[in-house]
């Protein structure tokens, strides 16, 4: 099932219409999509919170290790992952990193 | 004591219950087309007893609270409601993420900038692939042309789009079209959805129930769809029933995770409950959802599997399909307890595919349009 990998220099971010929710009532964080709403657990969580539209995979990755205290191959390959899972779903999009604007 | 609190299925059974995820909110039933299919029921809510947009801003209060994430704005053409984008801020203010419902007719450009910030996504409804047969199945000329402009709107605002293509025999052999057209207007999913036969397509089985060969055709064109999209465009594939081997899980579970506001009030599990003879509707003009939600005889009446009677009791199936749809039973069986006919377990099973391939047969093309009898405009 795996596509191609997607690169490191890429930035991967929430388009309009996915956004993360804090559901008060069942005290649990949830992804909201088109006819979605997916339970993050605390993983899922920290890497989407991460995702702000300007920093590419390589840096989202670094800040979860040093914010973890844990190796970049452990959590790389966690991130590639998750964030491909979303990105076949479109949950996720990718810019490539010429695109993003400062 | 606790016997008389403790909510119980229609069979007097203990049921646990949890809590709802999303809230399909009908507005109203008015819409300009006249769709052979409409979900809405066949007896359908006058104007004179809609919701009022205060009582909608208080609904989605109690909604989130409740633990509802997802509100629809459906109907009916939610657009016929002047009052949609005050509806629509209510919702967001709530906390609830908002999707619009809509075949598009009504929305102007000056709306769809008003909804900017307000609706989460839109899903657009495609009745066909081109003037001639859209408009010949919503009976209402000129909707083709008319959708297209609105689908244009909705991607220069830059609303998520999803088209949500109602497939049956008249156009399904033209799925290959629709998937293509979704690509072009830029849309993240598209929705097939072969149409369900109840209510208002009930009456128009003849010329709209897709032969066999259809429905395996349709799934090879979702399947090859899939593959050539991946990470382009989601395609979700709602096949036909009376296909089918084992039933869907209705809902997900009758008042498990989903639930409908009418647009007179009247709080439902699903959409067609109303044709379960027997069962009690409450109206949210008269309590609390959260009072409805967890004691609400009808909520209550199929929850869980213990009312289920044979042959679903002892099934290694009940917990995924809950038994199928009891709206379908109602309809062939006469017993909303029974099991979904479209199972090939059901003892009504045989009789419900013969009528299915002889309505498949048919030749028949005229359409029982969806209308509301007169009344007085208010």
């Amino acid at each position: 099932m795996t596509g191609p990998r997607i690169s490191n220099l890429c930035v991967p971010y929430l388009p309009r219409g996915v956004r993360l929710y804090d559901d008060r009532v069942r005290g649990i964080r949830v992804l909201l999509a088109p006819e979605r709403a997916m339970q993050l657990d605390p993983i899922g969580d920290a890497i989407l919170s991460e995702l702000d539209g300007q920093r590419s995979m390589a840096e989202v990755i670094l800040t979860l290790c040093e914010r973890y205290n844990a190796p970049v191959e452990q959590i790389e390959g966690d991130v590639h992952e998750f964030i491909a899972g979303l990105v076949d779903r479109r949950m996720v999009f990718l810019a490539a990193a010429d695109e993003v604007t400062p | 004591m606790t016997q008389q609190t403790s909510p119980h299925d229609i069979r007097g059974n203990p049921v646990r219950v949890g809590l709802p995820m999303a809230m399909l909110a009908e507005l109203t039933h008015r819409c300009p087309l006249a769709c052979p299919y409409c979900s809405n029921p066949v007896e359908l809510a006058r104007v004179s007893t809609e919701l009022t947009a205060a009582e909608w801003g208080d609904i989605f209060r109690q909604a989130a609270d409740l633990g509802v994430l997802q509100v629809h704005l459906s109907g009916g053409e939610p657009a016929s409601r002047r009052d949609l984008t005050e509806i629509a801020a209510s919702a967001r203010d709530a906390g609830l993420y908002v999707n619009l419902i809509t075949s598009g007719i009504g929305l102007t450009e000056a709306r769809l900038r008003e909804l900017d910030g307000l609706v989460d996504h839109v899903q657009l409804s495609l009745q066909g692939i081109d003037a001639e047969m859209a408009d010949w199945i919503s009976g209402y000329g000129g909707s083709f042309a008319r959708k297209m402009q609105v689908a244009e709107w909705i991607g220069q605002i830059g609303f998520p789009l999803t088209l949500n293509a109602v497939v049956h025999r008249q156009n399904l052999d033209r799925l290959p079209e629709m998937i293509d057209l979704a690509e072009r207007l830029g849309c993240r999913r598209i929705e097939v959805a072969t149409v369900q036969f109840h209510g208002w397509a009930d009456l128009n089985r003849r010329p709209l129930m897709p032969t066999r060969e259809q429905a395996q055709r349709a799934r090879e064109v979702v399947n090859q769809a899939r593959h050539r999209l991946r990470g382009r465009m989601v395609v979700d594939y709602v096949p036909a029933d009376h296909h089918a081997t084992f039933p869907k899980s209705c809902m997900g579970g009758w008042g498990s995770t989903g639930l409908n506001i009418a647009p007179d009030g009247i709080v439902l599990p699903c959409h067609a409950a109303q044709t379960i003879k027997g069962l009690e509707f409450q109206n949210i003009r008269d309590a609390k959802l959260t009072e409805i939600w967890h004691n609400g005889p009808a909520f209550n009446a199929f929850r869980g599997t213990a009312w289920l009677p044979e042959p679903c009791a002892s099934c290694e199936r009940r917990e995924i399909d809950h038994g199928g749809c009891r709206c379908q039973a109602m309809a062939m069986a006469n017993d909303p307890m029974a099991t979904d006919p479209v199972c090939s377990r059901s003892p009504f099973n045989a009789r419900l595919r013969a009528e299915a391939e002889a309505d498949a047969a048919s030749d028949d093309v005229a359409l029982v349009y969806r209308r509301m009898s007169r009344e007085k405009r208010t």
